[in-house]
């Protein structure tokens, strides 16, 4: 165990390297940089206000922040397990000639998403602060969802990427599959909506308890329940050592399938 | 005086699955599954290899192409797990098996030098301290913001080797290094590595030119289709070798 630490922390510097690199080559030659990472949210926002407040009346007030907090939430879910998916695939050069503790390359892809998520944040409380909604003590226990979450994905990107070497069709089924999940999470329409026998579906999906916490804090003025917290805690424990699990198990073949 | 084993590589094999029945596709794997036709041609790379490196010394890899020798640097290194057998090494690997694999090409030489040291376990400060000493060594001082992907292949030789000498790692793998770039660099390079060798770093050593490999050698093992063929004393065994 030991061995891990000492081995992880002499690789720290590579996370850090491996991040910015990320960060720069996303935004060289782009006039506004990082800036994009704060305006993007903000775009969607508007076009899916736009359209669902003028065309399905949805009865939710503020209806804009609703949906920024669910595009929050859902896209750094999906662009973070997308691209750790390819994280393995994308530094095969690397993987076959020299030795780093290949869980880096999974684990940078969620911090480069992380970060993303941070601006997205921003542009919430701006959204927030612009439209004059009342802002909650709550807001301060947001980190008990976005932990949460991350671990989450974390443990959903851990097992995709190692999959993935083995069998590149999960690439492609995997954007269909988050395309489905999105409609299968209350990021744009309200859980009361919904049908009984869909409205349980919805429910089982760990990411609808991550977002509905999220948004209890953020904009609802509520406390996170007890029971959501640690279904929530269960989720992700469950997924992260089924993902820890088949990484290692995998990790000493990638080279061979790369 | 009892010198310490840095390596020690014990009936290593090394098996490959060939590509011809690689399956990247679900479905194919499921119906061979089926079929029952999961077979594996095998191919062992390396097979039953066993040799122990003590401190300082300097230990030469020959062989034909395709002998294994890469294959073997490979698993001293870790990038490599051997199929059967142990490698234990003690102490901390600077490992030149590609140069300039680590380097991604849109960033700048400079970013390079931070990324590479960082594949290579060295935090920002210590690239830092080192930064004048590889610019100066790779000779790139005008380039240093230019992306490497204009670079030539002698210049990223240059700068990669630059990068891995840092410091002095306790052992030193150089895979055909030398054979690039040009002949003011490549003794540049020999003397570097010579130095390592003075200060106590135990080199791992494989080129084509048989002539580099005795200058500095002092044991070698010979690879032949994966099985060691000879080992010892490096005179005793470029002599057989050249006579082979
Ligand atoms: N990843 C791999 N998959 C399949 N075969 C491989 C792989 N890597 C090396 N080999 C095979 O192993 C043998 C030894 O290769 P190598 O160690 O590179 O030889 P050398 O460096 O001595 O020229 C070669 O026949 C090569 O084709
Ligand atoms: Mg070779």
């Amino acid at each position: 165990m030991s061995g891990y630490i000492q081995n992880f922390l002499k690789f720290r510097p590579l996370l850090n390297e491996l991040v910015s690199r990320d960060i720069k080559i996303k935004y060289r030659r782009s006039v506004l940089g990082v800036l994009w990472t704060l305006l993007n949210p903000l775009f969607m926002m508007l076009i899916l206000s736009f359209v669902f407040s003028n065309l399905f009346k949805f009865n939710i007030d503020n209806f804009p922040l609703y949906v920024l907090s669910g595009q929050v939430i859902f896209n750094f879910f999906s662009e973070s397990t997308t691209n750790a998916m390819s994280a393995i695939i994308g530094s095969s050069s690397l993987i076959k000639k020299i030795y780093v503790p290949k869980y880096l390359f999974v684990i940078s892809r969620v911090v480069s998403s992380f970060i993303n998520l941070l601006a997205a944040f921003t542009a919430l409380l701006a959204v927030m602060i612009f439209t004059r909604a009342e802002l909650h003590w709550t807001m301060l226990l947001v980190p008990i969802p976005l932990v949460l979450l991350v671990v989450f994905s974390t443990g959903v990107g851990l097992f995709l990427s190692a999959i993935t070497v083995q069998f590149r069709d999960v690439m492609h089924l995997y954007g269909v599959f988050t395309t489905a999940l999105m409609y299968l999470t209350p990021v744009i329409y309200p859980l009361s909506l919904l049908p009984d026998t869909v409205k349980f579906i919805v429910m089982l999906n760990p990411l609808t308890n991550y977002l509905s916490m999220f948004r209890d804090v953020m904009l609802n003025n509520n406390l996170p329940s007890l029971l959501g917290v640690v279904v929530g805690l269960v989720e992700a424990i469950i997924v992260m050592v089924i993902g820890l699990y088949v990484f290692y198990k995998k990790q000493d073949t990638f080279i061979l399938n790369l | 005086m009892e010198q310490k084993t840095v390596i020690k590589a014990e009936n290593v094999s090394m098996c490959f699955t060939l590509a011809s029945e690689k399956f990247d596709n679900f479905k194919d794997y499921v119906i061979k599954m089926i079929k029952k036709q999961v077979s594996y041609d095998e191919f062992w790379a390396l097979s039953d290899v066993s040799f122990e490196v003590k401190q300082g010394d300097s230990l030469g890899l020959i062989g034909l192409n395709g002998s294994g020798k890469s294959t073997m640097l490979k698993t001293i290194a870790g990038v490599l797990k051997p199929t059967k057998g142990t490698v234990v090494i003690d102490g901390t690997v600077a490992p030149l098996i590609e140069l300039g694999a680590g380097f991604d090409a849109d960033l700048t030489a400079e970013e390079n030098v931070y990324l590479n040291g960082a594949l290579l376990g060295y935090d920002r400060k210590q690239m830092e301290a080192a930064y004048q000493d590889i610019v100066e060594f790779s000779e790139l001082q005008e380039f240093m913001h230019t992306p490497v992907k204009n670079f030539s292949s002698g210049m990223v030789s240059r700068l990669a080797f630059a990068i891995a000498t840092i410091g002095t790692p306790d052992i030193l793998i150089c895979d055909e290094v030398l054979s690039v770039g040009d002949f003011h660099f490549q003794e540049k390079c020999e003397q570097r590595i010579q130095r390592m060798i003075d200060a106590g770093t135990t080199i791992l050593f494989v080129s084509h030119s048989i002539q580099q490999v005795k200058k500095i050698c002092n044991k070698i093992v010979w690879l032949d289709h994966g099985h060691v063929k000879m080992q010892g004393d490096a005179e005793a065994v470029c002599e057989q070798y050249s006579h082979s």
